[in-house]
């Protein structure tokens, strides 16, 4: 990708994120962050993490929004209007001074895309090195996460499971008795 | 109860559309050695595939029913997974060692991409009965006192 | 100073991201709006961490059987691919846990805005 590309789908995924927030209209708000999951995937996409931008789109951009929508269906969607703009000084001199030291720490950080930086080194090339020897699948992500990692994704099925029991159990009435 | 929608086109594309889309996740599921995909994808394409129709055409009866109990199958899921890493663990591995199945005549290389496969199908049931699971649970029982 | 501004785009979308998401999460009293904020955060944290993992000049990490492997270097890092693969998943399951806690809330409130839902419960 192109710096071109890259600034052009970082720019709209800023503006996506800020309409999703400053629209009055909470379905119209959803479905702006629809859009902004779009983008987010297309932008990973381009940087290479083909994986997770199917992933982002077909559970971030899918599952997401028809959660929020189904939610916004069955109660009010219209976010009431303030008398006046709150402005909140010390939330906005708090994020400003976390923005300064996130900056001033970004300096630190390797420059995009360099090849001898400290994340690729060590393990990382040696997933890439032996994994289709070890494993039989040249689909590098999915190998390291089902088989190097499996402990991990086993963890994560888990916390699915959790959170459809945790739904269940948060909206039970008074006359559920076949539960 | 949601009733189904009025509009003849909304109905003949989830027709058309539902079948499309569960070939698309096993192919997403299956191919996900070769390709981008894996069994997340696949998990939430197939919960689309039946959710689709519960939107379009409405449900009634038994397959309400079906759809309360569809959090069993979650669990049948993550069973399939601390099964296929239990295996090993019986027969003097690690756990979650794919190289130790006992599977007859086939080399380590080829018992792990089996194993990636088996475990990949568990996540995939996991995920499709637990994303069809909390939509029901949003949509029934969200509504009302 | 320009040069910090101008040659990190990546990290300066994030910091405008997260920073913002966080923002909506203090200051909204909608809770809906306080869970779209919450997802702007999640996903502003998965791109920081896919920008870690881009490297110049390479493809993606599938190795093609019938081209032997090249060298490291020549792929993308697929160890922080991995890790939001997770994160992304966690993240849709929080919220829906989220969304039902919303919705219980309004069953027994009849309303989404914070500071109404504070009044009835005092």
């Amino acid at each position: 990708m192109t710096l071109f590309d890259d600034y052009l789908l970082l720019f709209l995924v800023v503006v996506m994120a800020l309409g999703a927030v400053f629209v009055r209209d909470l379905f119209s708000g959803v479905l702006t962050l629809a859009a902004y999951s779009f983008f987010l995937a297309l932008l990973w996409a381009g940087l290479g993490a083909v994986d997770v931008a199917f992933t982002e789109a077909v559970v971030g951009a899918g599952l997401s929004t028809l959660f929020f929508l189904v939610a916004l269906f069955l109660t009010s969607h219209k976010e009431k209007v303030r008398k006046q703009a709150q402005v909140r000084i010390v939330t906005l001199g708090s994020l400003g001074i976390l923005g300064f030291l996130l900056l001033f720490g970004s300096v630190d950080l390797p420059v995009v895309g360099d090849p001898e930086s400290l994340p690729s080194k060590h393990i990382s090339s040696h997933y890439l090195k032996n994994s289709l020897d070890e494993t039989n699948t040249p689909n590098v992500v999915t190998a390291v996460l089902a088989d190097y990692r499996g402990f991990d994704t086993l963890g994560e099925t888990t916390v699915i499971f959790t959170a459809g029991i945790a739904c269940w159990m948060l909206l039970r009435r008074r006359d559920d008795s076949s539960t | 109860m949601i009733r189904p929608h009025d509009s003849v086109i909304v109905h003949t594309l989830a027709r058309v559309f539902t079948p499309i889309i569960q070939l698309f996740a096993l192919y997403v599921l299956i191919h996900g050695h070769d390709s981008p995909g894996g069994g997340f994808q696949a998990g939430t394409l197939f919960a689309a595939s039946f959710l689709l129709p519960i939107i379009a055409f409405g449900i009634q009866g038994s397959l309400a029913a079906l759809e309360k109990r569809a959090i069993i199958l979650g669990g049948v899921g993550i069973l399939l997974y601390a099964g296929i890493g239990l295996l090993p663990l019986l027969l003097g591995g690690e756990f979650l060692n794919y190289g130790k199945l006992p599977i007859p005549g086939m080399e380590t290389a080829a018992l792990r991409h089996w194993g990636i496969l088996g475990v990949e199908i568990g996540v995939t049931i996991t995920v499709a009965a637990t994303a069809v699971s909390i939509y029901y649970s949003l949509r029934e029982r969200g509504e009302g006192q | 100073m320009a040069d910090i501004l101008f040659s990190r785009p990546h990290f300066i979308a994030f910091i405008i991201l997260f920073l913002l998401g966080m923002y909506i999460m203090v200051v909204c009293l909608n809770l809906v709006k306080k869970l779209i904020g919450m997802y702007i955060m999640q996903t502003s944290i998965i791109l920081f961490f896919i920008t870690l993992a881009v490297k110049a000049d390479s493809t993606i990490p599938i190795i093609m059987p019938s081209v032997s492997a090249l060298t490291p270097e020549a792929y993308a890092n697929p160890l922080p691919h991995v890790l939001m693969l997770t994160a992304i998943v966690v993240g849709v399951s929080t919220l829906g846990v989220s969304l039902a806690m919303v919705l219980a809330l309004y069953r027994q409130y009849n309303t989404l805005e914070e500071d109404q839902i504070l009044g009835k419960v005092k």
